[in-house]
Parts: structure tokens; C-alpha cells; sequence
């Protein structure tokens, strides 16, 4: 951890400098293209403007002085850190997953999405800046997921612009564009070439990052000491931040599975038989939000979140907040039987005499639970075949029986998380059914 | 004659590539049907199939990806021993004297590019429906080879011995003690006794069977070692064998109808 921010500043302003100088040299590149287009003139002025910034930016950053290195305001990163939480990322990274998905014509056109692009590189060049951000950004395990997330973005991007596209030609009449390329050529050269290219490459892609970032290797293992936080791999951490709202039985076993399971499933539920082969979002959207929700924001965010902003005894830190060991958050979450029968009906849980029998034990419990277990049985039980003749009434009809029920129960149980999380952000609530003396919270 | 065309008119090269250079449509096509490594593909596909903008090449990469960690892996071999004495020693000899120690970085951006890669091309199976009839089943193998190439990562996130490596794994496959029935802290584990004697206790439940102890130790680096090097990557080499066997049989590479 680097502790003064002057030498800090000097060991990154390398990496910096160059980060900004490619910056410039992509936008260079983006305006020659466009130059190179008839009637984009303009558009390629705006380009080669914003690469200029940048190049002017890469000497300063290169620098390595405080004064002249380009980072957010110091205020503005408090301001993020002190304003940040589970709440709002959740919520944040929710909105803003529907205002790309309602407005994604506009998001799409090359313009606004190389913007966002620009945007969202500024913004790491100048949070990398600060020795916090960095520190966790650049920890060698971590910067495959700063890859991942621009990945992540750029396919999603080209994915929707083809669907956009498809839509807008479906509802003129004609067929998707995948269908115009139906011309038969032969592999070898065509496809034989383009995988050797491909390989050579992705050769050379590994071999730079290998030179280029040390694998990790910290202390020799010690049974006795451990690491705070302790993290799982970081593929596992959106499962790790589960653990926040559920139990491990849960959250580590039952919730995987199911994952896996309903992956399998996906084929056989999807009784929509448009959208094969081509992408398109207007004639398949059920699908294509139950995924998008599930992948990105279940998965993906958590990832993210549970990676750069849950530091020791997995505590929340914004952004740019130091990872204080010490930093206490008051937990007063109640069960839902508490709230029961202590907050509503002011009186004690139910609880057998001690040394009473399993049997009068097991009632106690079972009464003590009953508000849970009838909440719980109404979501699993009464849910589906109400939703079956509301909202679901059509896909019903078309499923049938068998196919509709695993289709809801696993839609149930993937709403299961975020419907935890907000009781748990409104209402501080914590287990819905509490049986501690069998290890059944849930 | 120059050198080129004696050694392509020799015996010994006839003898391996049994047509002339692939230069004009009838050699092309028989390079296609006579080459161990080529047969996997069609001799002919359709335009979009081959389209980077609609696959993003991005089943290829992972294979790529597998098949270079299967040799950077089968050389770190070489050099490490999966015990708790040389376990640590071994990859710190990677890291400071040996001369190809670049092969631990390799294999290990490759398998977090591999687990990228992987999901990018379920992202882009499902944003093309190409999960949809007749390709369901090929989606199900898809999705073991998903949990796989998790599993592969996992097993092999151990191996180090390092602070990062123990504590990763233990957090991760202490989750199985939770393991409902089957796991000593999972709910109704305690139902399962015999004559009054817990069946299922924290040296018998769900964890102990992954970890080979109690606690991650020498017995758990020896199982996540065989199923790193050994186990996983021969059920992922059968999966992708039929994965890609099915791409095929599946009438190629999906597109519109
Ligand atoms: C080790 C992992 C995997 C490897 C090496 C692999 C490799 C490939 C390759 C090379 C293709 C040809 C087309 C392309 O490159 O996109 C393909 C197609 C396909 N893959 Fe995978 N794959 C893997 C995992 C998966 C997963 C996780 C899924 C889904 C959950 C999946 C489902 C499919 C399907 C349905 C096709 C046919 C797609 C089409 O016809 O458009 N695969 N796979």
C-alpha cells in the first residue's frame, strides 16, 4: 500500500503517460477513419480534437508531480466515497442497465457509444490516480476483471447495434442482415486464415500480459493467519457477496446449483421460436431481460462489487476510501419472527420450557417461524398458478404444466436475491425463517 | 527447381499431406477432407458463420485458451511438486531463477482469459438464440463445460500454497459444509443419525469430501492437483470433442432461417 502519495504519484506517471499517449493515438486513429469517409469530416475534427486532449494530457500525467498529474477534485472523490454504498450501486447499476436497454438506439450510434468509451477510460486514467483506487485496481488478479467489464461493454454494444438494426429491418419488411451473408465459401482459405491469424494474435496477447504483469504470489500459505478480507476467486466473488443477504447454504449451494440447472433449462423453456441465428431484442425481449438481469447485474456487478469495494470483514469502501481494518458498521438487522411477535404483538417468542422433548421443541420452533413459513410458502406455492392466470397467462398456455412451474420456480428463486436485498436495505430485515438450531435461515 | 518444390515432391512430405499446395478449389477442398486438424470443420460454410461481428470468435479463443494452458500446464509440471515442502519453494523458483518462469504467468492470465472468454461466448450463444432448436443439448454441454473450466480455475487457484491460494479455496469450498443434509453446519444434517450417532460430521460431510481433511492441508493440495492436471482437463477434452461434433451434426454454425 503506498502510503506517500508523492511516490505513489512517481512510480504510476509512467503507466499513466502511456495509457493517455495510446488514448490519444486511438482517437487519432477514430478520426482518420471517419477523415477517410466522405461527409464524416466533421465528426473526425471532434475526434482528432479529444485525441489532441489526451496527448496533451500524457506529458502531465507524466510528470508525476501532484500538481500537474490529472485526478478527480479530492472533494469530489469524498463526496463519492461518503455517498456510495450497496444501496445505491445496486439500485445505480440497475437504472442504468434500463436506460441503456429503453434508449439503446441512441446508445448504440457510434458517436454517443465512443463518448461513453471516452468517458469511462478518462475516468479510470484519473481515478488511477489515486493510491486507493490503484491499489486494488492494480492488484494482478483484479485486472482481468477491469478487462472483462470493457469487454463486457464493448460486446454488449456491438450485440445491441445488430439488434437495433435487425428490429428496424423486421419492422420494414425485410430479413435480418445475418440473412444477406448467406453465401457459401470455402474454409480454407476464408475460415482456416482467420483462425490463424486469430491465434497468432491472441499468441502475442498472452505473451505481452505475461511480460507485462507478474502473477501474484504472496506469503507462504499459514493456517493460523488469516487474511482480512478473505476473498474467493474473483469469479466467485458475486457468490461471496451473497452471502451478505443469505446463509452459505444458500447462497454457496443452492443458489449454484440452481444457476447451473436453469442455464440447462434455458433451451428448453424458451418456447419463443423467433430470434435463432440473429441477433434481435423486440422479438424475443422476455428472454433477452430475464438474461440480461440475470448475467449482468446478478452476476457481473456483483463481481465487480465484491472485488473493488468490499474490503476487510467485508465491509463497504467507496471507491477511493482507504481499507480500514477497524471501520465498525452497526448491524442491527431482525428476524421477521421478531418482528412479529416482539414489534407487532408485543409479546416474547415462543419458546419451550427447557429440557421439554424434541417434539415440543420442534412445534415451538415451527410456531416462533410461522409468519415466515407462510410468507415463504405463498412466494413458492400460491405465486405460480397466480401468475399463471395474470401475467403469465400466455406463456401458460403455450408451456404447459411441467415446462411453466420450472420455468416460475426458477424465476422465483432468481428473484429471491434482490427481493432479500431490498428488505434488507428497508427494513433491516434478516431471515425471513430462522432456525438456528438446525442451521435453516433463509 | 528450387528448394520448396524438392521438398514439396519428396516422399517423405507426399507422404504426410496427400494433395498438392491448397491453391486452387478441388486442392482446397481435399485439404479439408485429408487433414487430421482440419477435418473438424466443413469443407463449405455459409458467409455469416464465419462473420467475427456475429461469433466473435469467441468458442475458437476459448479452445485456443484450453489448448494453451494444456502445454503451459503440462511444463510448469516440470517444475513443481505438489507438496507442502516444494509446493510454495517450487513456484518461487518460477518466479526468481528458473529461465522459463514466464510459463506460470502464461498459464495463469490464460486461465482468467479463459474463464472470460467462456462466458463472453454463452453471452453471445444466448444473444443470438443459438441455443434454440436443434442446438439445446449443445447448450446443456455447454454449460458443463461452463462449471469445468470454473472448476479448472478453482482446482488450480490452490496450487501456489501461498496466503492468496489457501484462503481463497478455503472460503470457497468451505461453502459445502453448508450443503444442505450433507454438509455438518447444513440444514438437516443433524436428522441423519444412526442409533443415535451423527452420520454426518466434520471429518464425514460434504467439505471433508472435497478437501480430503478437515481443513485445506496436504491431502487437499493432492486432490485439487489430480483434478487439476489430470481429471478435469480429460473430462473437458471429451466435452469439447462432442461440443464441437455437435456444432457440426447441429447443421453448423446457427444463422436465420
Ligand atoms: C470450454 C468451453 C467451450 C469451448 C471451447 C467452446 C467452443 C465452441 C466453438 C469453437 C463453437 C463454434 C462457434 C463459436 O466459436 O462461437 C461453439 C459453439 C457453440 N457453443 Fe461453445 N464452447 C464452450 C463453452 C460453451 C458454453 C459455456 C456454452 C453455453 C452455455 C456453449 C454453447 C455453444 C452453442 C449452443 C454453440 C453453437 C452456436 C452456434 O451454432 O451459433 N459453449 N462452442
Amino acid at each position: 500500500m503506498h502510503t506517500n502519495v508523492a511516490e505513489f504519484l512517481e512510480d504510476i506517471s509512467g503507466f499513466l503517460g502511456s495509457y493517455y499517449l495510446t488514448l490519444g493515438i486511438m482517437n487519432a486513429l477514430a478520426a482518420l477513419y471517419l477523415w477517410k469517409q466522405r461527409g464524416k469530416g466533421a465528426l473526425a475534427l471532434l475526434w482528432l480534437v479529444v485525441g489532441m486532449v489526451y496527448v496533451i494530457l500524457s506529458p502531465l500525467a507524466m510528470s508525476g508531480s501532484a500538481a500537474a498529474v490529472p485526478q478527480l477534485p479530492e472533494g469530489l472523490r469524498n463526496f463519492i466515497d461518503a455517498n456510495t454504498g450497496p444501496v445505491i450501486y445496486s439500485v445505480g447499476t440497475t437504472a442504468i442497465l434500463v436506460i441503456l436497454y429503453l434508449f439503446r438506439a441512441f446508445f448504440v450510434r457510434p458517436v454517443v457509444a465512443w463518448s461513453i468509451l471516452n468517458l469511462s477510460l478518462l475516468y479510470m486514467g484519473l481515478s488511477m490516480a489515486d493510491p486507493e483506487f490503484a491499489a486494488i485496481v492494480t492488484k494482478p488478479d483484479n485486472v482481468p476483471i477491469v478487462a472483462l467489464v470493457f469487454l463486457l461493454g464493448f460486446f454488449t454494444w456491438l450485440a445491441t447495434s445488430k439488434a437495433v438494426e435487425n428490429d428496424r429491418r423486421a419492422e420494414e419488411g425485410l430479413p435480418p442482415q445475418e440473412k444477406e451473408d448467406n453465401e457459401k465459401v470455402l474454409v480454407w482459405p476464408d475460415l482456416v486464415y482467420t483462425e490463424l491469424i486469430c491465434m497468432l494474435a491472441l499468441t502475442a496477447i498472452l505473451l505481452l500480459w505475461g511480460i507485462g504483469l507478474k502473477a501474484p504470489l504472496e506469503e507462504p500459505a499459514s493456517s493460523v493467519k488469516t487474511p482480512n478480507p478473505s476473498k474467493a476467486p474473483w469469479y466467485f466473488l458475486g457468490l461471496q457477496e451473497m452471502l451478505v443477504y443469505f446463509d452459505p447454504w444458500y447462497a454457496g449451494v443452492v443458489l449454484p446449483s440452481l444457476i447451473v440447472v436453469g442455464l440447462m433449462a434455458v433451451p428448453y423453456i424458451d418456447f419463443n421460436r423467433k430470434g435463432n441465428g440473429y441477433y434481435t431484442i423486440s422479438e424475443r425481449p422476455f428472454s433477452y431481460l430475464m438474461f440480461q438481469f440475470g448475467f449482468l447485474e446478478l452476476w457481473i456487478t456483483l463481481i465487480i462489487l465484491g472485488t473493488f469495494l468490499r474490503g476487510p470483514n467485508w465491509n463497504f469502501f467507496g471507491p477511493y476510501e482507504i481499507w480500514d481494518t477497524h471501520k465498525v458498521l452497526a448491524l442491527n438487522n431482525v428476524d421477521l419472527s421478531q418482528y412479529f411477535w416482539e414489534g407487532l404483538l408485543g409479546r416474547g417468542m415462543p419458546k419451550a420450557s427447557p429440557g421439554a422433548p424434541t417434539f415440543t421443541a420442534l412445534g415451538y420452533i415451527l410456531l416462533r417461524e410461522l409468519p415466515g413459513i407462510l410468507v415463504l410458502g405463498m412466494y413458492f406455492l400460491l405465486l405460480p398458478p397466480l401468475m399463471a392466470t395474470t401475467i403469465f397467462r400466455g406463456f401458460f398456455v403455450k408451456m404447459g404444466f411441467v415446462r411453466y412451474m420450472v420455468l416460475a420456480n426458477l424465476l422465483l428463486f432468481m428473484a429471491s436475491l434482490p427481493i432479500k436485498m431490498v428488505l434488507r436495505w428497508s427494513f433491516n430485515l434478516k431471515y425471513i425463517v430462522s432456525v438456528p438450531e438446525y442451521f435453516l435461515n433463509f | 527447381m528450387d528448394l520448396g518444390d524438392t521438398i514439396r515432391n519428396s516422399q517423405i512430405w507426399k507422404s504426410i499431406f496427400r494433395h498438392p499446395m491448397p491453391v486452387d478449389r478441388r486442392n482446397r477442398i481435399v485439404v479439408m477432407l485429408t487433414n487430421f486438424f482440419l477435418h473438424l470443420h466443413p469443407v463449405s460454410i455459409k458467409k455469416q458463420g464465419i462473420a467475427l461481428s456475429y461469433t466473435w470468435c469467441m468458442g475458437g479463443v476459448t479452445f485456443f485458451l484450453f489448448l494453451a494452458e494444456t502445454v503451459t500446464g503440462v511444463l510448469l509440471m516440470f517444475y513443481y511438486r505438489p507438496t507442502l515442502e516444494w509446493a510454495y519453494q517450487d513456484i518461487l523458483a518460477l518466479r526468481d531463477v528458473t529461465t522459463l518462469g514466464i510459463l506460470r504467468e502464461l498459464h495463469r492470465w490464460g486461465a482468467h482469459g479463459m474463464v472470460i472468454t467462456v462466458w463472453l461466448h454463452m453471452y453471445r450463444v444466448f444473444l443470438t438464440g443459438s441455443y434454440k432448436p436443434p442446438r439445446e443439448f449443445n447448450w446443456v454441454v455447454g454449460v458443463i463445460l461452463l462449471l469445468l473450466t470454473l472448476l479448472l480455475s478453482f482446482t488450480g487457484y490452490l496450487l501456489p500454497w501461498d496466503q492468496l491460494a489457501i484462503w481463497a479455496i478455503t472460503v470457497g469450498a468451505g461453502m459445502a459444509r453448508a450443503t444442505p443434509l450433507l454438509g455438518y453446519e447444513g440444514p438437516g444434517a443433524q436428522l441423519l443419525q444412526l442409533g443415535g450417532i451423527p452420520m454426518i460430521t466434520n471429518a464425514s460431510d460434504a467439505r471433508f469430501g472435497l478437501l480430503g481433511a478437515r481443513f485445506v492441508g496436504e491431502e487437499t493440495l493432492n486432490r485439487f492437483y489430480i483434478l487439476h492436471c489430470i481429471a478435469i482437463p480429460l473430462a473437458v477434452a471429451l466435452l469439447i470433442a462432442i461440443h464441437f461434433w455437435r456444432v457440426r451434426k447441429d447443421g453448423g454454425i446457427s444463422g436465420p432461417l
